[in-house]
Parts: C-alpha cells; structure tokens; sequence
C-alpha cells in the first residue's frame, strides 16, 4: 500500500527510528532470555520427586554426648514416632529428595574395577516402612524385611545383601528389563542382590545428572546424625509437625533438632530445596514486566512527539482527501516497519546473549519458541502503544493544513 | 548562570509532566535494578580479607591422579597424609589444618537444651594468619598443639549463651560430653565469602562458634562436617581413614613475599615428586599454591544467579536509557522554536548545551531520587530472590547511596548528549522564519 512513502518519511527522521528500533531489539534479547530462565526455572520447580509428598514431615536430629552407639537410640525413636497417634509409618535415614546432601556411589556389574561400566546412584537408607513412608510404587519384587535390616558404622561401606533400585537405575545396569534377582556391587567384593524395583524417586540433590537414581539399602546408620521421615494420616500433619519435638525429646533429651531445619513438613523441604530458583522466576518475570511497560511508554512518547510534529502535514493530507483510517494505517503501518527492524536486529542480539550466557553460565540455549513469542509479542506491543497516537493523528482536522502556514 | 539553567531546566520539567515522569521513572527502574543487583553481586565477590589476601595461600595436591580428578585440577582439599607431612615440614611463616566440625554443646545448667553450634579443627597459626580479632584472652599456643592440649576459642554469640558474656578465659565448655578449657574469645567472626572454607561453604556461612585443635580433634576423631572425598573404599576404622587417600582437609599457609611463595612452591612440587618416586602417586606432580582471589575465582563463588541478574540489569538499564535518549530527543526537538529565538538573541552553542545537560540532570537528580528509593526496597526483597545467606550480605551504605545518585545523574546527562547536540544544531535563522 503506502510502504514507499512511509521509507521516505521515516528517512527524515532517523534519530527517533533508530532509537525504537533499538529499543525493541535490546528489550526483545533481555525479554526472551528472561522468560526462558523463568520457564526453566519453574520447569525446575515443578519436577517430581516420585514420593508421596502429601502428610509427610521429616526431623534432622543430631545426638549430642560422647556414646559411639546410637543405634539403641535411634530405634527407640523411631519406635516412640509410630506410636504417636496420626502416625501411619516412620524410618530412619540419612537423606530424602531435595534434602540437598547425601550419599551417592557407583554401582557395577562385575566385583573388578572396570572404567566406565559403573552408574552412579544416591543412597538412601532405610527399613520395611520406607517405601510405604516415602508412598513410592513397587512395580516389582518385594519390599525389605525386618531381619534384612541391619546397622552399619561411619566408615564402613554400605553394601547389604539386599537393595530395592529405581527403575532407572534397573534399566541403566539391564538394559534387558531383568534386573529383578540380580547381584550388583556397590562396593569391590560385596554383592548384593535386587530384590526389587521402584518405579520412580529422585537423588537428594537438584542438580544431578542422575536424577532418578536411587538405591534404598535396608541399613541403619550408626552415626550421630540422623533424619526421621515420617508419614502422617490424612488431615493430622500439623498436629504431628507440633508434637514430635517433645515425643522426641521425651525419649532422650540429648539431641539437637535446630531451629530452622529441625522439624519440617515436606511443603517447607521443598520450597526451601527451590528458593534460588523460585527467586530467579520472580526477578526475570519482574524485569520483563517492568521493560515491556518502559518500552510501550517510550513508544507512546516519541510516537506522540511526530505526531505533534506532523500535525500540519496530517492536515494537508485530510484536506487532500485522506480519510481517517488511511492516517491510523499510516501510522500504524510506520510503527510496524520500525518494529519488525527492530525485532530482526533483536532476534540476533538473542541468540547472541543466549549463547554467550550458555558457554560462561552453563545455562540451557535458548528455544527459538521463545524467541517467536518474543517477537510476537513485541510487535503486538509496538502496535497496543502506537494505537492512542494514531487515534490522535486520525482525529486530527483538515483545517489544521490552513494553519500558520 | 547555573542557577538559571536550573530554573530553567525545573520549569521545563513540569512543563511536561508527562514526558518527564516517564523519564524519571525509566532511570529510576534501570538505576534502582542494576544498583540492587550489583548490592548482591558485590557482595559475593569482595575481597574477604584486603589487607593479607596477596600473602595466604590454599595449598593443593593431587592425591587422586587423572583418573579421578577433572581437567587436571587437583581436588579442592588435602588427605590426612599429605595435610600433616606438609604441616611437619614447616616451610611457611604461618600454616594452619582446618576442617569443619559439627558440634553440640552442653550447658551446664541439666535443664537446658543442647545447642548445636558450628566449629572448625585448626591450628594455632590460624588466628594470627587470618588476623581473627579477640575481645578476650588469646589464641591458643603452638606448644598447645604439640601437646594435643583440650583448649578452645569460643564466639562472643556463644560466651554470651553461655557466660552471658562475661569473663570466661579459663572456664570450661563442654563439647559433645568433653570439656575443653576456654583460652579466648573471639568477636563474631566470619569474613565473608569464607574463604578459607569454600569446598564446604560455598564460600557463605554464619561464623563458627568454637574452634579446637586439629591434633586434638583427630585424637578425639571428631568427624568432618563437610565434604569427604574418597577415590577408592577407604576400609573401616577411623587410623585407616587417616591413612586413606580421602580428601576433607584444607592447608593454608602466609607467604610474605613473592619469593617465599615461589620457593613454597617449588617445595610443594618437591614433595608431590617424592610421592612419585616413593611410588604412592604414578603421575608426574601436580600441585597448586593459590592465594585468596584466586582460589575464589577457581572455586566459583560468585553464584551465576548473581552475574547473570546482574548482566539482565545492566542490560535493563541500557534500554532505560535508550529510552530515555528518545524522550529527550522529543522533547528538545518540540523546543527548537525556542532555541531558535535564543541562538538569535545571542546565545552560543555552548550556552544551550549548558542548559539543556543541566536540564538533563536534574531528570537525573529526580530518578536518582526515585531509584534510591527503589533500591531501598530492592534490597528489602532480595530475600525473596536470592537464599537467605546471600541475601543478608546484599545491603545499603552511603557508597552504594552514592553510587545510585551518580549512576543516575551520569545516565541521564550522558543520554542527554546527543539530543542536546541535535538541539544546539538548530538554525536560528530557520526557526525565525517558520514561525
């Protein structure tokens, strides 16, 4: 249509063209690596971790004193947590899902030491009411029993006669599907067999590049540090979160359950596990709230500026016979062409700041689903801004072309 | 002629309140998010300990091989073995073993509970090498290592616990069910990032309670409360762990000048070749001596949510300004009649210029203004941003007031350039005419 004319004018004023060009491009890289960081991020926080994660709270305890023998201790505890009313089943372990420390080793096929044959798994320990505690599925085999439990000391190598694996960590080591029965080595020279296998539970950390992989090992840890996972009846998770201290402290008060970390619903584990994360989301979806926003009022400014400026010309052309939706489109059609340069040259500028925060951060690349969105998005902006002033320009008299002429 | 530019420039702003609260707005934003950001960043990457950190050094051996270590970096900590022989050898002014320890203390009183308190295993050496300020008594003596003596230096938070702060040196703690008598009182001291235990820490930390001897630690084998290395099973019992080639243990060592560090260094490939030719290593030596910053850079302290925040909001204020470039350019052009009159009149080139960036700062004063106040309440949210233990190092002092108000003010009269100079280039002949 009037695209010619529209090059030509804008010609006369580059200063302001290049300015929003500009501004579009700069704000299109920062917006579309910012919501891809968002969208990561909740990708993050919205993994599973395989449990159960409804009424259950979980205890960091810590004995205190100079015994060596903490295994009497802790199941006493553990017995004085299943008797507590609201209590459906309770264990004793080392670490959780996002507890963010723990155990991992490599698990073999064979007792020799082979390069690279071994996968590599969190260890979690554990008794008969772990799987049920956790509310994890056995999709086969059986679950440990009570004699299979035995205690092991700090620095020996966990490696019992039994262990239930994760399915992932079945299909890694058979890729067959017949892991069931099997003897795996944790440790040279101890096997131990796979009685059964789970169908999903994630490692302690949330970064890991195995995060379904997991061992349950029917020990009980001999050690002064200690964390009880506890799963409630429906409906009595506060009132358990309240009482376990004292239950806990009625049967020794030796330990230490710290103020913050002491005593938590798994809400709370969660939610602490993912605070850099969750905050991360919050701060880009700030920022490119608040950039979307300066960016359609810089629009609007200098749009409202060549308005002012054209006033007489809008005029001469009314006066020629221009109708008012031939002035919106024009103004329209301009703000699109200075836009779609600016979203080319921002497209650009994207993936370069992607691919730089990709070798210096090891962040994810950039998907180009956002970088359309983002384009998207910022063309529909620049038109939403440009829109009021166009309004103006159309309502703008013939007679103004009479005007201080 | 200051003063009337201002005026000037004041009326003009409301002139247009419009315009000029988008502006206003634009450079508070972008100030207020980069100087917020950069409050955190800041604080994950300042120099812990200015004055020494050219003279301490982390020392590091390769105990794992290239096997098991990455890149050839070798591991972030020491073993047991190559920790105390290098500690024997006494190549250093000053060296301290430190590892971490998780402790309980009991108080005497039977009816209250337990505390658990963070502590490290070290050595004497450590307090005079970290320059570690005392508020009472002293640190305990090399001789009290040599003899595996049952002292301690406790935080001034934990004598207030127990002693209500008064004179404890001489007093009793008891750890975990041992006593150890107290030989000094430390403020509450914890530089951060924490240095010298960043494999642990990630470099932020609250500061220990309690340190102890290391040599007394092991006889009591205190366990590592931190990360534990190991390449291979290490077999049971703690004299077998002692012996093993697992990694918990950090050495630092003060070096006062560049000679001492190249002639520690050169001992330290020395004794990495003699594992070699004893036929505990089977590779060649690799060691490292690396002083404050640089074990910080290598460590990566400075969390990539930090840099990378940081980096979207200097980007942020790039395109404030950008902005801002834009609306001054309208709002200079729409005065050209103006200008025109006073070029006329007689007005130089330079008497606009004047005018318009005095104009254009006080558009800076304004969002300066705006954006400290932003940055206030910045600083109050970064909790909900960043954890907790960096977060509450993120704070406001009059360097970083300043830096807003300057950061604004240079912002806005740098943006004002080139609308400036597009305005001292109208013609004062032309704008007579058309008008």
């Amino acid at each position: 249509m009037q695209i010619r004319p529209i090059l030509a004018a804008l010609r006369r004023h580059k200063a302001g063209t290049i300015l929003i060009a500009l501004q579009i491009a700069l704000t299109l890289a920062i917006v579309c690596n910012a919501l891809f960081i968002v969208h990561d991020r909740i990708d993050r926080v919205n993994r599973l971790t395989g449990m159960d994660e409804r009424n259950v709270v979980t205890v960091q305890n810590r004995y205190v004193g100079s015994t060596t023998q903490f295994v009497p201790q802790i199941k006493t505890d553990v017995q004085a947590i299943r008797s507590m009313p609201g209590v459906e089943s309770a264990y004793a372990t080392n670490a959780f899902p996002l507890r963010r420390g723990g155990w991992s080793t490599s698990i073999q096929r064979t007792a020799e030491d082979r390069k690279g044959e071994g996968v590599s798994s969190a260890l979690y320990f554990g008794d008969e009411q772990t799987l049920k505690t956790l509310g994890v599925r056995l999709i086969a085999g059986r679950n440990f029993t009570p004699a299979e439990v035995h205690s092991f000391e700090r620095e020996e190598a966990p490696a019992p006669a039994q262990v239930i694996v994760t399915k992932a960590v079945a299909d890694k080591l058979f890729p067959d599907g017949n892991a069931l029965g099997k003897v795996v080595y944790y440790y040279k020279g101890k096997p131990s067999t796979i009685i059964g296998i789970v169908d999903k539970l994630t490692v302690p950390w949330i970064d890991a590049d195995f995060m379904d992989n997991v061992t349950i090992m029917p020990l009980t840890f001999n050690s002064t540090y200690q964390f009880f996972v506890v799963r409630t009846k429906p409906g009595q998770q506060d009132a358990v979160f309240k009482s376990i201290a004292n239950t806990l402290y009625g049967t020794s008060r030796m330990r230490v359950l710290p103020d913050k970390t002491g005593v938590r619903t798994f809400e709370m584990v969660r939610s602490k596990a993912y605070e850099a994360d969750r905050g991360m989301a919050i701060l880009m979806t700030i920022v490119s709230g608040v950039l979307l926003l300066i960016t359609a009022a810089g629009i609007v400014g200098l749009s409202s500026f060549w308005v002012g400026q054209r006033r007489k010309q809008i005029g001469v052309r009314r006066a020629l016979g221009a109708k008012r939706s031939d002035i919106l489109s024009y103004f329209l059609t301009e703000n699109f062409l200075i836009a779609l340069g600016g979203v080319v040259l921002g497209v650009i500028l994207a993936v370069g700041m992607s691919q730089w925060m990709f070798t210096h951060f090891e962040m994810k690349r950039l998907s180009l689903t956002y970088v359309a969105a983002g384009v998207a998005i910022l063309l529909a902006l620049g038109q939403l801004a440009v829109l009021a002033p166009a309004m103006k320009a159309s309502r703008v008299s013939p007679v103004e072309a009479t005007r201080s002429v | 002629m200051f003063s009337y530019y201002l005026q000037l420039g004041l009326r003009s702003l409301r002139r247009n309140p419009v315009l000029t609260g988008l502006m206003v707005v634009a450079i508070g934003f972008g100030v207020a998010a980069s100087m917020t950001t950069y409050s955190v960043f800041r604080a994950t990457s300042r120099n812990p300990i200015p004055q020494k950190s050219d003279v301490l050094y982390n020392v590091q051996v390769d105990n794992f091989g290239p096997d098991n270590t990455e890149k050839g970096e070798p591991p972030a900590a020491l073993s047991y073995l190559d920790a105390t022989a290098l500690q024997r050898a006494h190549k250093a002014k000053r060296q301290a073993i430190t590892y971490p320890i998780g402790i309980s203390i009991i108080p005497e009183n039977p009816s209250h509970l337990p505390m658990q308190e963070g502590g490290y295993a070290t050595g004497a050496d450590f307090f005079p090498m970290f320059d570690v300020p005392f508020v009472q008594g002293g640190p305990w003596t090399a001789d009290d290592d040599e003899k595996h003596a049952s002292v301690a230096v406790i935080s001034t938070s934990l004598n207030n616990k127990l002693f209500d702060g008064g004179q404890s040196v001489g007093k009793q703690v008891n750890v975990d069910g041992r006593l150890f008598r107290i030989v000094g009182v430390i403020e509450d001291w914890a530089p951060q990032p924490l240095f010298f235990d960043v494999p642990n820490t990630g470099g932020f930390d609250e500061g220990a309670a309690l340190y102890v001897p290391f040599n007394r630690a092991v006889d009591l084998k205190m366990p590592n409360n931190g990360n534990n290395n190991c390449p291979k099973d290490p077999g049971e019992g703690w004299d077998t762990y002692l012996h093993s080639e697992c990694i918990w243990l950090s050495l630092w060592t003060e070096l006062p000048t560049a000679e001492d560090a190249r002639a520690y260094r050169e001992y330290l490939t020395g004794y990495a070749a003699e594992q070699q030719r004893s036929g505990r290593f089977n590779w060649a030596p690799n060691v490292r001596l690396r002083d404050v910053m640089d074990w910080l850079a290598v460590q990566k302290v400075v969390p990539p949510e930090s840099t990378v925040s940081l980096i979207v909001s200097l980007g942020f204020l790039v395109i404030c300004l950008v902005n801002t470039i834009g609306l001054l350019l309208a709002k200079f052009m729409r005065r050209a009649p103006e200008i025109g009159v006073r070029r006329a009149l007689g007005a130089s080139r330079k008497d606009i210029y004047a005018q318009f960036l005095i104009e254009a700062g006080t558009i800076g004063v304004a969002g300066g203004l705006l954006g400290l106040l932003l940055t206030g309440l910045g600083i109050l949210g970064v909790g909900m941003v960043f954890p907790e233990r960096i977060a509450r190092l993120a704070t406001i002092d009059p360097m970083l007031v300043l830096m807003t108000l300057v950061v604004a003010i240079v912002a806005s009269v740098v943006a004002a350039f080139y609308p400036t100079w597009r305005a001292s280039l109208v013609q004062p002949a032309w704008q007579l005419k058309s008008n």
